[in-house]
């Protein structure tokens, strides 16, 4: 329970468990207000506009009257939908959001769960957000609902293949698949992080352009499995309306937001973690600890939430045949290659 | 009742119920959703006995693999051919011999329970089980775990040969 400070902060166990599930809870209600925000004024900025300015100064209290609308909106379910899998489907998707949580590392003081398989883990709950999609889109009993929920699933499964042999090409650099030891091997200066080869002796300039290749491959696959623009085909409006969520409103509308917020911090986090050190700061042994490690690791985080909504109001949406294109005849080619010289790299090193 | 207690009790609920509704629902998109449970109680089962690795494969194999499967497959036949596809309801003959298979299943399975020795640990050994199991399939069982793949490569190739465009 070493990283862990809850356990020696509480005695109870019960106790400390509720307050370690409760922790990421919280954090992911505040993370979604200031996404949402960062959402909308990134969008006017891209577009040359000023955005919400009323509510509040420089309208920053927009997001809680956002989500207060969504809450007390009429939450409608269609006449001749599935009601029992219509009402179910937002919880599925919202569980496989949150479950991921459980392994995260948000500093060297505080994991909610240090299992030795945390990037499996991670890898393994994705499997939620699939059925969480399909149920809702059928259940819906709307064309367009299945037509996005079966577009997601195979868009999810198959980026799920590149995204895959990132994540092992990083476990056999660092030898292992507990997230906290990926994260001490990439301690010290900036340079060590995978991003940049990792710790080793200066012939790790040969891998280095391996790992940024692979970096870039596992960006763009977490951001077809998150339904993120370039990749918002399952939803995209100008064909489908909002896809697997058409027929969804109010409450639980908001929840497969929500859940969608929390799967890009997610996987924003967990780039963090394979490529940039996590928790470690930059500058070696200059502010680090256990306070400075959670600010290191959510500034990181966010910034790749940052690029995520970037991403969203810069690119246009890709076709779906040039989707499977890149993700099965550029993405997993290449992330092989790439797997095979890291792989190579940590045998001999 | 300690919490490995409660969590034991909860995931065998879980498990027990959503197996009723798997085998008693008429309508068999239920029966496809609620192996969702199915599947997930038993990997908490496994996370209990200390078996780690086996839980999150279960789960990726399981849930991610063999149960989109099972979804699609019946999403995409069940509008096609027209006929709802729903679990019909059985003869009397049929019930009675479900009924005899049962318990001649459920003797089995006690005297199994009952005759074999259990070889049970007080606590728990290993902090985690994925280093042995990788050295296992790595060196004892290699042979096995190569058949596997070669046989999971042939199954790839065939299916993408089956679902190839036909140039003529």
């Amino acid at each position: 329970m070493e990283h862990n400070f809850i356990y020696n902060l509480i005695n109870s166990d019960i106790v400390a468990i509720i307050a370690i599930i409760l922790l990421p809870l919280i954090f992911v209600l505040i993370y979604a207000l200031i996404a949402i925000l960062g959402e909308l004024k990134i969008a006017s900025f891209v577009q040359e506009r000023l955005g919400p300015m009323r509510t509040g100064p420089w309208g920053i209290i927009q997001p809680v009257a956002e989500v207060v609308k969504l809450i007390q909106k009429e939450d409608i379910t269609p006449a001749a939908a599935d009601k029992k899998l219509f009402n179910l489907a937002p919880y599925i998707m919202f569980v496989g959001a949150f479950a991921a949580f459980a392994v995260i590392p948000f500093g060297p003081a505080f994991v909610p769960a240090d299992i030795n398989l945390g990037l499996f883990y991670l890898f393994a709950v994705g499997a939620f957000a699939i059925i969480g999609i399909v149920m809702g889109g059928w259940a819906s009993n709307n064309k367009y609902s299945l037509l996005g929920a079966m577009r997601s699933a195979a868009q999810i499964i198959s980026y799920e293949i590149p995204a895959g042999v990132a994540l092992l090409a990083i476990a056999s650099l660092a030898g292992s698949l507990n997230l906290n030891e990926i994260i001490e091997s990439q301690s010290g200066w900036f340079w060590n992080w995978y991003l940049f080869g990792g710790d080793g002796p200066i012939w790790k300039i040969f891998v280095i352009p391996f790992t940024l290749i692979l970096f870039i491959i596992f960006l763009v696959s977490t951001l077809a499995e998150t339904n993120r623009t370039p990749f918002d085909i399952p939803e995209g409006e100008s064909e489908i309306v909002a896809g697997y969520h058409t027929e969804y409103s109010g409450i639980k509308f908001a929840m497969f937001f929500f859940a969608e917020y929390a799967n890009m911090f997610v996987v924003s986090a967990l780039i963090t973690i394979l490529f940039l050190g996590g928790w470690n700061s930059p500058f070696g042994d200059f502010m680090s600890g256990p306070i400075w490690g959670a600010f290191w690791f959510i500034l990181k985080a966010f910034f790749f939430v940052f690029v995520q909504i970037w991403l969203r109001w810069t690119l246009p949406r890709l076709r779906v045949d040039q989707l499977m294109y890149m993700g099965w005849k550029v993405l997993v080619p290449f992330s092989f290659v790439c797997f095979f010289a890291i792989a190579f790299w940590a045998m001999v090193k | 009742m300690s919490l490995i207690d409660i969590a034991f009790y909860f995931f065998a609920i879980l498990i027990i119920a959503s197996a009723y509704i798997v085998v008693t629902s008429k309508n068999i998109m239920y029966s496809a959703f609620a192996l969702l449970f199915t599947f997930f109680g038993v990997a908490g089962i496994y996370v209990l006995l200390n078996a780690d690795f086996l839980a999150i494969t279960q789960i990726v194999i399981y849930i991610g693999g063999i149960l989109v499967l099972i979804i699609f497959g019946v999403m995409l036949t069940n509008r096609i051919t027209g006929v709802d596809i729903k679990t019909g309801t059985m003869s009397k003959f049929q019930i009675w011999m479900t009924a005899i298979l049962c318990v001649i299943a459920a003797i089995g399975l006690i005297l199994i329970f009952t005759q074999t020795n259990w070889n049970t640990a007080l606590s728990p050994t290993k902090a985690s089980t994925i280093e042995d199991i990788g050295t296992l399939l790595l060196t004892d069982y290699l042979i096995g775990f190569e058949i596997a793949s070669v046989l999971l490569l042939i199954a790839i190739i065939g299916a993408a040969l089956i679902a190839r465009r036909k140039t003529n």
